[in-house]
């Protein structure tokens, strides 16, 4: 009886656990778009504000959001846009256009990504324009409604902006820039960037034709507000279908985020970076180890995680530094010139050492000046961890490195 | 071994229709197993992939192109692959959207493994970041993976990028790589006997060499001169000092040119069959010995000189007559570093003739006969030109060969 109960729960547990997997996977792997929003409650109602008067009212308007890596600019949009969309009139009359300075690397492409997001590849045909301005002119007056009176707003969205300041002469920028200050279609212009320093880029034509509108996201949450956001990523949703074992769950998420070693292990991280995303890592590396038999995540796995996301990745490739020191006179083998050097390409190849100067044909490869990439105590740090090093190699490096 | 695997299975999905993380970069020393664990884990679990190589795929038209290439061999409708022409990454998101577009990719997570991709800094600036959000930019269920050798913080792209999890791959210690060359034993002999072998070899090179590929080759070469007695029945397969002192030698010699690969197995193994004593290893560096004329031989030896000895001593070495030098606070300060390790220094043709006519013992007329051996030198290489051609004190030179070959050109 006992047994029949317990195969029955496990292989509710079973299924259960590849739910649990399935949810959290897509919370943290996708979380540009779904993610839920931390602190920035007066960022969101600025900017649904800003597309509900484009949308609705028909303004022109343009805002770049600047913000560091991770620090939740996709994620704010689309958010924004979710909830706009939800009007009827926002949803039949809002066009979208997104581009990536990453994709559209040239202006040309990105005026032909615009056309064919816009559908009007069929009406564009063939025609030549004369130039950048007239050919998006014309897509804009190709938008216009049956009645000739109104247009349908157009939203840009321009994601890396930083990588479209860099095109020639910047005239995506300027003319996009441009038409949201004429009055005749309503257009919004959103740059997403990382950069702070985004307003020394842009040209004086352009920047004059720019709204200087700026929402910053600065993760601004403290240590107390980031266990509550590690408890929050963290819970199943009350939609789970297994609701003992959602209970379950989130009472141990609950235990951990008072344990001492978790907190400890949240802390080093907060302290190395505040963005979400790493802890989304964390949070992924602990949750892949849930399996039916482990189906609660505990602390030390928590720990492991950390460790493993934190490994200095120098000092592991530093190992391989020894293999190549045995020049001097204190080693026992007496290797042939050519063996050495080879080895030494090696070292080059793994980008310990790097030359000075680029080295030309003139000068020999032996005696390029190099530079070396390593710190001292990178170098000690190896040395210890190595196993089976040579003996020898391990005094000289002590005596050559420990008067510095 | 199963280490590595179970490591790379806790991040990539087990289960096929979860998400994974939209980015991995899997680094490691060569031949470390990365290449080897990716495609077995991903063969074996029978995960959708596509498998590139950056080194050979060198531009970032043909590394996408392979890609595409690659994906329509995944899904099972299309029956014959064709070329794709594909220019830019845009046309690449938008073409993979259409690929991936079959019901079966759309609920598994594509995997995209790049190898050797330090290559991809090479290409334009736009390849790598694209990459590593190519889930957040296609809106589908792909993984990249890197795999690499360099260290991720030589990667990274100034403005940042969307952070991959790195993975790293230690190298295997030495038991882990008796187990791995043990497995490759040949059937005539037993397992014991071959790992007593690969025992012996470890010992010998594992101070120096880790590197499972060298070590694979040194195995294969060595072993048939170690087995030469158990063949001519002078041991068994159990006398292991006799085995040891037989192969002793060979092992010495073969630590000489341990990574340098310089003659092929068959060579090596056609050396060891030549000569009973080792004699002197021939290699491709023999090779560079070059039959010079007589005056060239000089002129070469001249230039040697020039280049590595201060212009302070010439005056000692070549006059019949020369004083005492002081030796300055100047020369005190400098003179740990040899003139050997920093290179040749340049010196003016004058200083290289005055020293030509001291070495020579008979007398040597300035003909035009020397002055075109000099530039026949330059053309050959072992001199360089240094500065403008047209310089006003006339042309200086350096001297571009090791004291090696002048000792054998001076025989």
């Amino acid at each position: 009886m006992s047994k029949r109960k317990v195969k029955e729960s496990g292989g509710a547990n079973g299924e259960c656990i590849s739910q649990v997997q399935k949810v959290l996977r897509e919370r943290f792997c996708h979380h540009y778009a779904t993610g839920k929003l931390f602190g920035i409650e007066h960022q969101y109602r600025h900017l649904l504000d800003l597309l509900k008067r484009t949308t609705v009212h028909g303004e022109s308007n343009s805002a770049l959001i600047i913000g560091s890596r991770g620090s939740g600019k996709t994620a704010l949009l689309n958010h924004v846009l979710k909830e706009l969309k939800e009007m009827k009139q926002v949803r039949e009359n809002l066009l979208e256009v997104r581009l990536n300075g990453l994709l559209q690397t040239n202006d040309k492409v990105a005026l032909k990504e615009i056309t064919r997001q816009l559908n009007l590849e069929n009406v564009v045909g063939d025609k030549v324009f004369g130039s950048f301005a007239e050919n998006l002119a014309f897509l804009l007056e190709a938008l216009r409604k049956g009645n000739r009176t109104s247009s349908c707003p157009v939203l840009f969205i321009l994601d890396e902006f930083d990588l479209f300041v860099h095109h020639k002469n910047q005239t995506l920028l300027y003319n996009l820039f441009d038409i949201s200050q004429s009055a005749q279609t309503p257009v919004t212009v959103i740059g997403l960037t990382c950069r702070q320093d985004i307003l020394e880029l842009l040209e004086k034509r352009v920047k004059s034709r720019f709204s200087h509108r700026q929402i910053y996201l600065m993760n601004s949450f403290d240590f107390k507000q980031y266990i509550r956001i590690f408890k929050e990523q963290l819970a199943l949703p009350a939609e789970f279908p297994d609701e003992s074992f959602a209970q379950k769950w989130n009472n141990n998420v609950q235990h951990l985020s008072e344990d001492k070693t978790v907190q400890d292990v949240l802390q080093n991280l907060f302290h190395y970076t505040k963005d979400l995303r790493s802890l989304h890592l964390l949070l992924m590396l602990a949750v892949s180890n849930v399996t039916v038999h482990h189906p609660l995540i505990t602390a030390s796995d928590l720990h492991e995680a950390s460790k493993q996301y934190r490994v200095d990745s120098r000092a592991n490739i530093v190992h391989e530094f020894q293999k190549f020191v045995q020049r001097k006179a204190h080693c026992m083998y007496n290797f042939e010139k050519p063996v050495v050097m080879k080895a030494f390409e090696h070292l080059i190849q793994l980008e310990l050492v790097r030359p000075i100067e680029r080295p030309n044909i003139r000068a020999q490869r032996e005696y390029l000046l190099m530079k070396l990439l390593l710190d001292n105590t990178q170098i000690m740090d190896a040395l210890q961890a190595y196993p089976n090093c040579p003996v020898d190699v391990k005094q000289w490096a002590a005596s050559s490195l420990s008067w510095l | 071994l199963h280490k590595l695997e179970h490591l790379s299975l806790c991040i990539s999905s087990r289960v096929r229709q979860h998400f994974s993380f939209p980015s991995i970069f899997i680094y490691g020393h060569t031949s470390s197993g990365k290449t080897y664990v990716m495609q077995t884990l991903l063969s074996t679990l029978q995960l959708p992939h596509v498998f590139v190589n950056c080194m050979e795929c060198f531009t970032s038209r043909l590394l996408l192109e392979e890609i595409l290439t690659q994906l329509q061999s995944c899904s099972p409708e299309t029956e014959q692959t064709s070329q794709v022409p594909c220019d830019t990454f845009n046309d690449f998101v938008r073409l993979f959207k259409q690929a991936v577009a079959t019901q079966e990719l759309r609920d598994q997570t594509l995997y995209i493994v790049l190898d050797r991709a330090e290559q991809l800094r090479e290409m334009e600036a736009n390849i790598l970041p694209a990459f590593l959000r190519l889930q957040e930019l296609t809106d589908r269920n792909v993984t990249v993976v890197l795999l690499s050798e360099i260290v991720w913080e030589l990667f990274r792209p100034n403005t940042g990028c969307f952070e991959p999890f790195t993975l790293y791959f230690p190298d295997y210690s030495i038991g882990h790589l008796q187990k791995i060359l043990s497995q490759n034993h040949p059937p005539e002999y037993s397992a014991d006997f071959y790992s007593a072998y690969i025992n012996i070899l470890l010992g010998v090179f594992y101070m120096v060499c880790r590197d499972l590929k060298e070590l694979q080759h040194l195995a294969a070469l060595n072993f048939s001169k170690y087995c030469e007695p158990v063949a001519r029945g002078e041991a068994n397969e159990r006398d292991s000092r006799k085995l040891w002192k037989n192969i002793e030698p060979h092992l010495k010699k073969a630590m000489q040119t341990v990574y340098l690969r310089e003659i092929s197995s068959s060579q090596w193994e056609h050396l060891q069959h030549d000569d009973g004593e080792p004699g002197q290893l021939k290699g491709l560096s023999a090779h560079t010995h070059v039959e010079l004329p007589y005056y060239s031989k000089f002129l070469l030896i001249a230039a040697y000189l020039a280049s590595y000895n201060p212009v302070r001593t010439d005056k000692r070495f070549f006059l019949k007559h020369h004083g005492k030098i002081r030796k300055t606070n100047f020369m005190k300060k400098h003179e740990k570093t040899s003139n050997h390790l920093l290179g040749p220094k340049p010196f003016p043709l004058d200083r290289l003739l005055a020293i030509l006519y001291s070495i020579v013992d008979n007398r040597v007329a300035p003909t035009a006969n020397i002055f075109s051996q000099i530039t026949s030198l330059v053309t050959l290489q072992l001199l360089s030109t240094v500065g403008h051609n047209d310089q006003l004190d006339g042309p200086r030179y350096k001297c571009t060969v090791s004291l090696d070959f002048i000792r054998a050109v001076a025989r």
